[in-house]
């Protein structure tokens, strides 16, 4: 397959491993930020091709697990209100809440449906108008302009029974807000190849002139990501800290202003919370004023008044997103949390670097 | 009279047991099955040589209906001609099941029980009973079947217990192909990439690796859970590792096209047309060139082998070289958001 094949190269991934091998000189830890990072890592064992020292370890770039448990509580309750129909991706179905998931909400006669993009929600509206049908947003840059769309369309369609949970949240800030707590020691970030073919690679330019820290934007077949490894241990050789775009067939240095235009007519930066990272100021979205009728926080806001606070969990999902802990570190791991019966989201995620360490273990 | 008239809808009253259902049966399903040896009676009556009866059920509940390459009716028959077939055993005779939605139109019930009786003449097999019932509208979702197979077993110890290291794995075709294919129909996902379904009754590929004499040691149809749940059963059963070398399975590029574009992993896609053949190591060449002589076995490959590694452990050899475990798939296949 065109643009598949030449970066699923087994000779040309070998010949990247053995420069790697050569360019480091001592320990490094580098983040991979996106959960399809991970996931790439774990399925073609990038981890086995990695020097002695040289530690791949997961970032906050799972959106479904980085999704606040309040978040996720809020949109289950709206599934007990009248008539609703809760639209969701599939990624978020089995995500446990408090007390339910939305598999569990389904299995108990709520309206649950699993759609690929925002735009059919919309559909889903228009085809059930005696019905409220309510689509939890998460996602970053990536996602957010189709959801955006989505709030247009509606709009113009007249769709008054379409809205949205948004629990969108954009990358910069989070990443900042990791590398200002000084909790991990990253040697360099892998950043997410799909977000930055919307915000850019200039997005990350305040990594190293702030923090000193090398970036390489990466694509997520073998050689894409061996080449954005290789660029980050070559700027450590060289004392050097910059973004390097190992991208650059996808990702332009500047952001997609049509992108950008569309999720800023929409949203308007608000203060988020993250799993694991807490707070993080003007790090998500909400619906601007315009767009009020469309939002489910607002339309459904006693039924979420209602959600009673999360209970505290043994699970340390959120160690896991901060990069502290390996998913195998976890007291929970493949004991009482595994895919069939997750405790936390990133062992649900097809994203999640729980779910990538249970289902391709290393050999 | 009402009965006599041509139906167009199926309504409760087909399903009452009185005059209408006798019409329904004799105008959809009689005529569809042809030669099926109906005598009126409650239970059909077979012939068979004497020895060991292999005997399984399963229901179908596919959406949609009918899909690039088949349809529910296809799926139901070859889906449990196919499970007799793993036992070694030469299907015989099919029972099948309908439970329809009330209001569903009779066309395509109609479609879907002459694509069952073209599916069991290719199969070798005779549909020789049957059931209707009809269910209020919002009870079911339009039509599900059920069907059981009866075969006589040809070979002894053929099982997914027998697998011992050295065997090689056959797979007998591209894997993945069903569930893509239902998937993009399902979902109406993407315009470009046209995915068609494997599904097919796998009869003569298997009767002639038995007519071989090569030493098949256990037969799985990788269908729910696709190639990733079949070795882990396999491997589990039999207390043996097996070892899959990822670049020898074969998949096409349209499936290959969709499964990256969800994110799936074309190892946990259903497959209904496929079926997974472990041989004695000696008889593997001999085997895979019976397989490839077959209709649908040309494009079949070896993929792998038992070994006497870690008992249930399945590991795969990826396209870069590097080793990783493969686990079964847990839940719905579950696309990516990004």
């Amino acid at each position: 397959m065109r643009y598949s094949d030449e970066f699923r190269d087994r000779e040309a991934t070998l010949a990247i491993a053995r420069r790697i091998a050569s360019l480091a000189t001592g320990p490094a830890t580098i983040m991979e930020v996106c959960g399809t990072h991970t996931m790439s890592a774990a399925r073609f064992g990038l981890r086995a091709l990695m020097p002695e020292g040289v530690r791949l370890v997961s970032g906050p770039g799972c959106p479904v697990c980085v999704t606040a448990q309040p978040d996720i509580d809020s949109f289950l309750s709206i599934g007990d209100e009248p008539d609703t129909v809760l639209v969701s991706f599939g990624d978020m179905l089995r995500v446990p809440g408090s007390s339910d998931s939305l598999e569990g909400k389904r299995a108990g006669g709520a309206q649950v449906r699993v759609v690929y993009s925002p735009l059919d929600a919309v559909e889903i509206a228009q085809q059930t108008p005696e019905k409220r049908v309510v689509f939890f947003a998460v996602g970053f840059e990536t996602t957010i302009p189709a959801t955006a769309m989505a709030v247009l369309s509606a709009k113009r369609s007249g769709a008054r029974n379409f809205s949205v949970f948004c629990a969108h949240k954009t990358m910069p800030r989070a990443l900042r807000a990791l590398l200002e707590s000084g909790e991990v020691r990253v040697s360099g970030l892998l950043c997410p190849g799909h977000v930055s073919t919307i915000i850019g690679s200039a997005a990350y330019e305040f990594i190293p002139d702030e923090f000193g820290v090398p970036c390489a934007v990466a694509g997520f077949e073998p050689v894409d990501m061996m080449a954005g490894v290789e660029s980050i241990l070559r700027q450590l050789r060289e004392g050097a800290a910059r973004v390097d775009n190992a991208y650059s067939r996808a990702v332009p240095r500047e952001p997609n202003a049509r992108a950008m235009e569309i999720i800023y007519q929409v949203f308007s930066p608000c203060d988020a919370v993250w799993r694991g990272l807490g707070v993080i100021p003007k790090s998500g979205l909400s619906l601007r004023e315009t767009y009020a009728d469309f939002d489910a926080a607002i339309l459904f806001a006693q039924a979420i008044a209602r959600v009673p606070e999360a209970r505290p969990s043994a699970c340390r999902c959120g160690d896991v997103l901060r990069g502290v802990l390996a998913p195998e570190e976890c007291a929970l791991f493949g004991r009482t949390c595994a895919p069939e019966n997750p405790v936390g989201p990133c062992m649900v995620s097809s994203e999640g670097a729980c779910a990538a360490a249970y289902r391709y273990g290393g050999a | 009279m009402t009965e006599t008239a041509v139906i167009e809808r199926v309504t409760l009253s087909h399903g009452a047991g009185g005059p209408a259902m006798t019409e329904l049966v004799r105008q959809v399903f009689l005529s569809a099955y042809g030669d099926c040896g109906e005598t009126g009676d409650d239970s059909a009556i077979l012939d068979v040589d004497s020895g060991r009866i292999a005997f399984t059920t399963d229901s179908f509940i596919v959406d949609p209906l009918f899909f690039p390459g088949g349809d529910i009716g296809r799926l139901s028959v070859a889906g449990t001609v196919n499970d007799l077939l793993t036992a070694a055993a030469r299907p015989v005779a099919v029972a099948a099941s309908f439970i329809i939605e009330e209001g569903f139109q009779i066309e395509p019930v109609k479609t879907i029980a002459s694509s069952m009786h073209e599916t069991a003449r290719e199969a070798g097999v005779r549909i020789m009973t049957g059931d209707t019932k009809v269910v209020p509208a919002g009870a079911a979702d339009k039509v599900f079947i059920t069907t059981t197979g009866v075969g006589v077993v040809l070979r002894d110890g053929v099982s997914g217990s027998n697998v011992s290291p050295g065997d090689r794995v056959i797979v007998t075709g591209s894997v993945g192909d069903h569930g893509a294919a239902v998937l993009l129909a399902r979902e109406n996902l993407l315009d470009a990439p046209q995915a068609r379904s494997d599904v097919a009754p796998l009869t003569e590929i298997v009767l002639s690796l038995i007519e071989s004499d090569c030493e098949i040691h256990a037969m799985r149809d990788p269908t729910r859970g696709g190639l990733a749940a079949a070795l882990n059963e396999i491997a589990r059963q039999s207390g043996v590792a097996i070892e899959i070398d990822e670049t020898s399975v074969p998949v096409t590029p349209e499936v290959r096209a969709v499964c990256e574009a969800l994110g799936l992993d074309v190892l946990q896609v259903a497959n209904e047309g496929k079926m997974l053949v472990f041989v004695a190591h000696r008889h593997w060449e001999q085997a895979l060139s019976v397989v490839r002589a077959s209709r649908y076995g040309t494009n079949a490959q070896v993929i792998g082998e038992a070994t006497s590694g870690p008992a249930g452990r399945v590991t795969l050899r990826t396209v870069i070289g590097t080793s990783r475990l493969l686990r079964p798939p847990v839940g719905e296949l579950l696309p990516r958001i990004c």
